[in-house]
């Protein structure tokens, strides 16, 4: 990592993934090694456009290449996901707070996706595999839109067929060729039988979505302090200097965006902070 | 009559059934399957039943013009089938449609309604967990209607 | 490092000054302009304020003439030196692409050497508060803390302060005690000022020890002490700085916030004039030979824009922005940092165009239910 936090290092697009009409997944590679813990993310910059914060989506133990997994909703956004190989971006990071896989350890773990919200806790899901023997019973489960946003469909195939993970897939909407499960997310929890004594919960998706999740993880007998949520905020330095990341005392970007559940569920439910 | 109150006392909400109740729930039921592809029930038909799904899945479906079918819900072991028996004009508003196999209990809710007349207690404590059910039913359907994922979000 | 307090006048505050420049330092100090009295570099005591003095109240400030010669006979104006030490306009780096090759340079200048002359007791509290959030963060502002190192400090002991000034209540004046290489009082003899000095620091010491002024005789210590117990009267404005926090902790739901939105222009003179606001936005400006640079600039929480987030803004309403601002100044910057974030200049009160006051609005909020103590986030 470059020793000014403000100066972009530079790194170069080596392959573009298109997931869906709206999201691409970058593979960065530079002509340095990237040590990250799942959960953080890196600022990129486009020449003339500008930076945006993005979680690192790739696994933390192939430090060689940087993933991104980005979706179209601003210009820069859109920019990103249009780059061809050889592209040349600049990276600030890694920034931010990660997912306590050291305090997963030993644990069960139920991993909850919604949407977009699968790039950021991918990182977990790769070192879950890689280390599968520091974990108890491991749960992904994944909410998606429809049939044609589902994210790393190929991938989940896989994890699948892991005979030591269980993936369960439901969606907002299917349609005629859908064969699976149609549902908001929060309906596949009840069927887990948790055992709340060990069970340590990973939540990303948006807000709402996030909130209710934990609500449901709570019927199930788990503690708020069982469960950890990734936030976001409309992020400049991504170090905790500008400002803008503010929700109540917390930075986005330095207190989070890895927060547990019990610090940030008061301020969720507040409008307009 | 065994297996049925075994079945039932798996469900979520019935699990803490007094005996009686649950005894008066099991006698007003058949064990039933269902093969992949059929209806369970279609939308129109009379509702005079509901169904506890023991394994397998259905799909709760209807038929819009030009944009075809329409998947609602998917329903798993364990969830109750058919609200549309409890009120009149006792009409299914969906169909059901089996997508793996299902064996469950088809229950008569016609007789199954008379007792609940007689006997206030069990009509109680059966539409305490109905409206749970609903309550929790709702709120999903509401946070689909949300299109949650749809909201711009970079990360 | 003695304590000994040394005296001179005007002639001799203008030898310091040009000790200080001969030294390198770039002098900054308080001038009169465009009707009030702000920062700039000064060549000597001849660009001081003589003879002014200020009149402020809620969302009005007006330099008035004195009856005396006094040069530093005012409270605060509109400047903190925070545009020195956190610059309202930096580039960071430029950019350019060669042949597909994205290529960046960091901005190299000058660290400035600033000597401040005339900083008041509220002005350094701000100081070290900025110091906390800029300097002593797990990362640092790389300018901040260049132009902080490189800084003397000459601070002046508040006489007169004004009706917006509530120091007293936050603990941070108007006397300096720390924070300062130097430590003037301003005495007037029959209209003619007189100084006092003090060393605030070891480089402090030195320099009076170079300069080898006289030796302050008592009745000047006297009228000193005087001077500084009648400026503490002076002050009448308070803010319950700690029942404050405790209301606004629980009230985000309190139907003031409403009120405050109605009248509040989210105009942002608060933010720009508030020594210890910090916030800034990155900007990427790109010239005609295709060239981008990144330029940092202050930004202020009552901008709309400031809590954009791809879809939306996060805080729409006027009533939610000040709830913003007043929380952080007076709540989260405790969490954040360890003190309130608000050293009672009264800046804020004079400058709003609304005249908002902030000692007395955090009045109107439900108080906090005693049985009901409000937990931490």
């Amino acid at each position: 990592m470059n020793p000014d936090p403000m100066l972009p290092a530079i790194w170069e697009v080596s392959a573009v993934k298109r997931e869906n009409t709206l999201t691409a997944t970058l593979e960065l590679t530079g002509n340095q090694t990237f040590a990250f813990a799942p959960g953080q993310f890196n600022m990129l910059y486009l020449l003339g456009l500008g930076e945006i914060p993005i979680s690192i989506s790739g696994p933390a133990h192939e430090p060689q290449h940087l993933i991104h997994t980005i979706r179209a909703v601003g210009m820069v956004s859109r920019a990103l996901t249009e780059v061809k190989p050889g592209t040349q971006l600049g990276v600030r990071g890694p920034f931010g707070s990660h997912w306590p896989l050291t305090a997963a350890e030993g644990q069960d773990l139920v991993i909850i996706a919604g949407g977009l919200g699968l790039a950021p806790v991918r990182p977990v899901i790769y070192k879950v595999l890689q280390e599968r023997e520091k974990y108890g019973r491991v749960w992904l489960l994944y909410g998606a839109r429809n049939p044609a946003e589902i994210l790393y469909s190929e991938e989940l195939h896989t994890w699948r067929s892991q005979f030591d993970l269980e993936v369960r897939l439901t969606l907002d909407r299917g349609d005629e060729h859908w064969r699976g499960a149609v549902g908001v997310v929060t309906t596949l929890i009840p069927r887990l039988a948790l055992d709340p004594s060990c069970t340590l919960a990973m939540v990303c998706g948006p807000e709402i979505m996030m909130r209710f999740v934990a609500q449901a993880l709570e019927t199930e007998g788990l503690k708020q302090e069982q469960i950890y949520v990734s936030l976001e905020r409309n992020m400049h330095c991504g170090i905790g200097l500008c400002g803008h990341c503010q929700l109540g005392p917390d930075f986005i970007c330095k207190n989070g965006p890895v927060f547990r559940y019990d610090q940030v569920a008061k301020i969720l439910t507040l409008r307009e902070v | 009559m065994q297996i049925k109150e075994d079945l039932i006392r798996k469900q979520r909400y019935f699990k803490d059934l007094e005996l009686k109740h649950l005894q008066a729930l099991a006698l007003n039921a058949e064990e039933s399957h269902w093969e992949a592809e059929s209806y369970i029930f279609r939308i129109g038909e009379s509702a005079r039943h509901f169904y506890l799904i023991g394994e397998g899945s259905v799909s709760l479906e209807m038929h819009a013009a030009q944009r075809g079918m329409v998947r609602i819900q998917t329903l798993h072991a364990g969830d109750i089938l058919g609200w549309s028996w409890l009120f009149p004009p006792y009409k299914w508003h969906f169909d059901a449609r089996v997508l793996e196999p299902v064996r469950g209990l088809v229950f008569d809710a016609e007789t199954f309604l008379d007792q609940c007349e007689i006997d206030h207690e069990l009509g109680y404590q059966i539409q305490k967990r109905f409206s749970r059910m609903m309550v929790e039913r709702l709120q999903a359907t509401r946070l689909q209607l949300l299109d949650l994922y749809q909201t711009g979000e970079e990360k | 490092m003695s304590t000994e307090t040394f005296s001179f006048d005007s002639s001799g505050l203008e030898t310091l000054i040009q000790t200080l420049k001969s030294a390198g330092y770039l002098t900054l100090g308080p001038i009169c302009r465009d009707g009030a009295i702000v920062y700039d570099e000064i060549s000597g005591v001849s660009d001081l304020p003589q003879g002014w003095g200020d009149e402020q109240a809620p969302g009005v400030y007006r330099l008035k003439e004195r009856k005396d010669q006094a040069l530093f006979g005012y409270a605060v104006g509109p400047q903190s030196w925070k545009k020195y030490l956190h610059p309202p306009r930096l580039r960071l780096w430029r950019a350019r692409q060669l042949e597909n090759k994205l290529q960046i340079e960091k901005e190299e200048t000058a660290v400035p050497r600033y000597a401040l002359i005339g900083a008041r007791a509220c002005e350094i509290a701000a100081i070290q508060i900025q110091d906390t959030v800029l300097a002593e963060g797990p990362y640092a502002d790389n300018t901040y803390l260049a132009r902080r190192k490189a800084l003397l400090i000459v601070a002046v002991q508040c006489t007169a302060p004004a009706a917006t000034c509530f120091c007293t209540s936050q603990n941070t004046g108007p006397g300096v005690t720390s924070g300062a290489d130097l430590i003037l009082t301003e005495v007037l003899q029959e209209g003619s000022p007189h100084y006092l000095a003090q060393a605030g620091s070891p480089q402090g010491a030195e320099i009076l020890e170079k300069l080898a002024f006289e030796k302050a005789c008592s009745e000047d210590l006297k009228a000193a002490e005087q001077a500084l117990v009648q400026a503490e009267q002076r002050i009448s404005r308070q803010l319950q700085g700690e029942i404050a926090r405790q209301t606004l902790q629980n009230a985000s739901h309190d139907p003031h916030w409403q009120t405050l939105g109605e009248r509040c222009l989210s105009c942002s003179n608060c933010t720009m004039v508030c020594p210890t606001c910090f916030c800034t936005s990155l900007e990427d400006l790109t010239t005609l030979g295709g060239e981008a640079e990144r330029w940092r600039q202050w930004d202020s929480c009552f901008n709309l824009s400031f809590s954009y987030m791809g879809g939306g803004h996060i805080r729409q309403s006027p009533a939610s922005r000040y709830r913003q601002w007043l929380t952080h100044k007076l709540v989260h910057w405790q969490d954040q940092f360890d003190s309130s974030g608000c050293v009672g200049c009264g800046r804020c009160i004079s400058w709003c165009p609304v005249g908002i006051d902030l000692t007395e609005e955090v009045k109107q909020f439900a108080p906090p239910k005693s049985e009901n103590m409000p937990e931490r986030a």
